[in-house]
């Protein structure tokens, strides 16, 4: 009896550590930005080139951080949701442009919409590089204190917003 | 002609081919011509590669560093050998560090701070990568566990038989008889 249990109970194992394996996607690199203070930065804004936006402006409110870029398509993507979510009025969302053209990226906000609140340039990506940024779009959840507490891999879908971000800013704002 | 002149990148067989069938093969001044005037655009080209970076020590030790580093974007490479626009804004970062005289570890502390340990491609031993690290060394002694145990049984199951006094008696016979018959 042994000799079949044993080989199946080490083929169940092998089977249990490939479904894991097919279900973990690689891209999504956690973050260790995740529950430290965010970066600081003072950019340019993309609409009012002479004014700059420095990240302690925003402390005291919960707020949302979307890495975005005209060159990027998965900002297309996820474009629509976040021009509701910025309709809704429940959180503001500021962009970082990244690594684009100012006037591409003005293009785009006219021929899309425009969810932000303020967008800042990254035009070398500096700033991005000190938020772990290693793909267009990422959106990070920063709380009141400036602490970032999560971080968006990857279009924000309706899924992803529903039930990760919006319950976490609602906890955060309360 | 002067269709070919306007893309000199085009083989010089598909001119070549065109010409021959209209009026014979090109006449040697202007073979030259053409010649001279397709350098001329290759050498223009050569100028598009990516600049050295102005010091060649600096350069040595990012390369260095960066073959031990993880690309993101394209997982499997190191940033050292990566394409991606993202590895490129990363070894800038590398190199401007290098200039301002930090050191390889702190460079590499700076990394981590932002991309995590998976940046690494010789992460340190902690709580989340010690499976990492000893994995494969459990799954060897499991694995040798496993072959003593099998081994032993299987010689238990292929011990000699040992013979009955009765059956010693019947193969000395049978042994004898064969003698006997041999002689």
């Amino acid at each position: 009896m042994m000799r079949f249990l044993l080989p199946l109970a080490a083929f169940i194992v092998l089977v249990g550590f490939l479904l894991v394996g097919l279900n973990l996607n690689p891209r999504q690199v956690p973050s260790p930005l995740i529950g430290k203070p965010a970066p600081d930065f003072q950019l340019e804004q993309l609409h009012e080139s002479e004014k700059t936006l420095t990240s302690k402006e925003n402390l005291g409110k919960v707020w949302l951080l979307n890495v975005w870029a005209s060159w990027c398509v998965s900002c297309r993507q996820e474009h629509p949701v976040l021009v509701e979510l910025a309709k809704s009025g429940i959180v503001p969302v500021y962009g970082l442009n990244y690594k684009d053209e100012r006037d591409l990226a003005l293009q785009w906000l006219r021929q899309f919409g425009d969810p932000y609140t303020v967008s800042v340039r990254d035009p070398e990506g500096r700033t991005g590089i000190d938020f772990g940024v290693y793909g267009v779009p990422e959106t990070y959840v920063i709380d009141k204190n400036g602490v970032i507490r999560y971080k968006q891999i990857g279009p924000v879908t309706v899924e992803a917003l529903e039930t990760k971000i919006l319950p976490l800013v609602k906890e955060l704002q309360g | 002609m002067n269709l070919v002149l306007l893309f000199p990148s085009s083989s010089f067989a598909l001119m070549h081919k065109r010409d021959a069938g209209r009026k014979g093969a090109l006449g040697l001044k202007k073979f030259a011509l053409l010649l001279t005037l397709m350098l001329l655009a290759s050498s223009g080209w050569a100028k598009e590669a990516a600049p050295v970076a102005e010091d060649p020590e600096i350069e040595r030790r990012m390369i260095a560093l960066s073959e031990d580093l993880r690309c993101l974007v394209c997982q499997n490479e190191s940033l050292a050998g990566s394409r991606a626009d993202f590895a490129n804004d990363l070894r800038r970062e590398i190199r401007e560090q290098m200039q301002a005289n930090k050191s390889d570890k702190e460079i590499v502390d700076f990394l981590v701070a932002r991309y995590g340990d998976f940046v690494l491609y010789n992460p340190p031993v902690k709580p989340t990568t010690v499976f990492l690290w000893f994995g494969p060394f459990i799954f060897l002694i499991i694995g040798a566990v496993i072959l003593f145990v099998y081994l032993k049984r299987r010689r238990n199951q292929i011990e000699e038989p040992v013979l009955s006094e009765q059956q010693r008696k019947q193969a000395e016979a049978l042994l004898k008889e064969s003698k006997g018959n041999n002689a």
